[in-house]
């Protein structure tokens, strides 16, 4: 049975990388809290996975869609007078959830390579 | 897949929020100074903050994430307080001096608000280290 390389890390290699970029948005968000009229933006997680996904298994040799996740706008809780729209507690949740994520997806990777490590040596 | 932004972000944040707590140090030493003319008085600085929208090298697209710059720093347009001093020697010939316009209250709960925003950015710059270095061990099986 031969191992297709591309299919072993499965989902996970794409979710790496869509947490990466996201962690870059939610950086940007804190890092514009007090920045009058900024608008707060945020991907939706699983269309953008999705999309990726359906993105990678097109036709092969084909220039993937590299435009990277769609960027969507943050619906706050509270209206703020100075047009901003970044909450810094749920900004600071979501980029601490991000990040856990983001060290998820790199376990799952680091197991499959093991797996993988594991049968090449016949053990 | 590039932690690179991420610093500049949480970087320029740190800058601008450095700028605002200079301003924030100003303000309240000056609290207290007084000057013989209104025009002449200690009136309280602020910074404008702006987000900057980058766009990719070679492309169109935008960068995701955007940075924060320090527009101006405006001088505030509240009126200075006079106090009818007729002993200090900077009073003028009606014996009133004019105080800064500067709100030490506001300034304190600004500076608070300055501080937990550039803790939050060095808390951002740890968390990405921690993901950089992980995402460099990744298939170190050991």
């Amino acid at each position: 049975m031969a191992i297709r390389f591309d299919n072993v890390l499965g989902v996970h290699e794409h979710a790496l990388a869509l947490r990466a970029e996201r962690t870059k948005i939610l950086a940007a968000n804190l890092a514009n809290e007090n920045t009058p009229g900024y608008q707060a933006r945020d991907i939706d997680f699983a269309a953008s996975l999705q999309r990726a996904l359906e993105a990678a298994a097109g036709e092969p040799g084909l220039m993937v869609d590299t435009s990277g996740p769609e960027l969507l706008y943050r619906v706050p809780n509270h209206p703020s007078q100075d047009g901003n729209t970044v909450e810094l507690g749920v900004e600071q949740a979501l980029f601490s959830q991000n990040a856990s994520e983001f060290h998820m997806s790199l376990t799952f990777i680091n197991m499959k390579l093991r797996g993988l490590a594991r049968a090449i040596e016949g053990q | 897949m590039s932690f690179k932004n991420v610093a500049q972000i949480a970087g320029s944040a740190m800058t601008a929020q450095t700028v605002r707590l200079n301003t924030i140090a100003s303000n309240l030493a000056n609290a207290g100074t007084v000057a013989g003319s209104a025009a002449e008085a200690y009136r309280a600085r602020k910074p404008v903050f702006a987000a900057i929208y980058e766009r990719e090298a070679f492309s169109d697209e935008p960068i995701a994430g955007a940075r924060v710059q320090v527009l101006d720093v405006v001088q505030s347009t509240e009126p200075v307080r006079e106090a009818y001093e007729p002993d200090n020697p900077l009073a003028n010939e009606a014996g009133v001096v004019f105080y800064s316009n500067v709100n030490p209250v506001a300034e304190m709960t600004d500076m608070m608000s300055a501080a937990r925003a550039f803790e939050t950015n060095v808390e951002v710059l740890n968390r990405v280290k921690s993901m950089q270095q992980a995402l460099l061990r990744l298939g170190d099986n050991g």
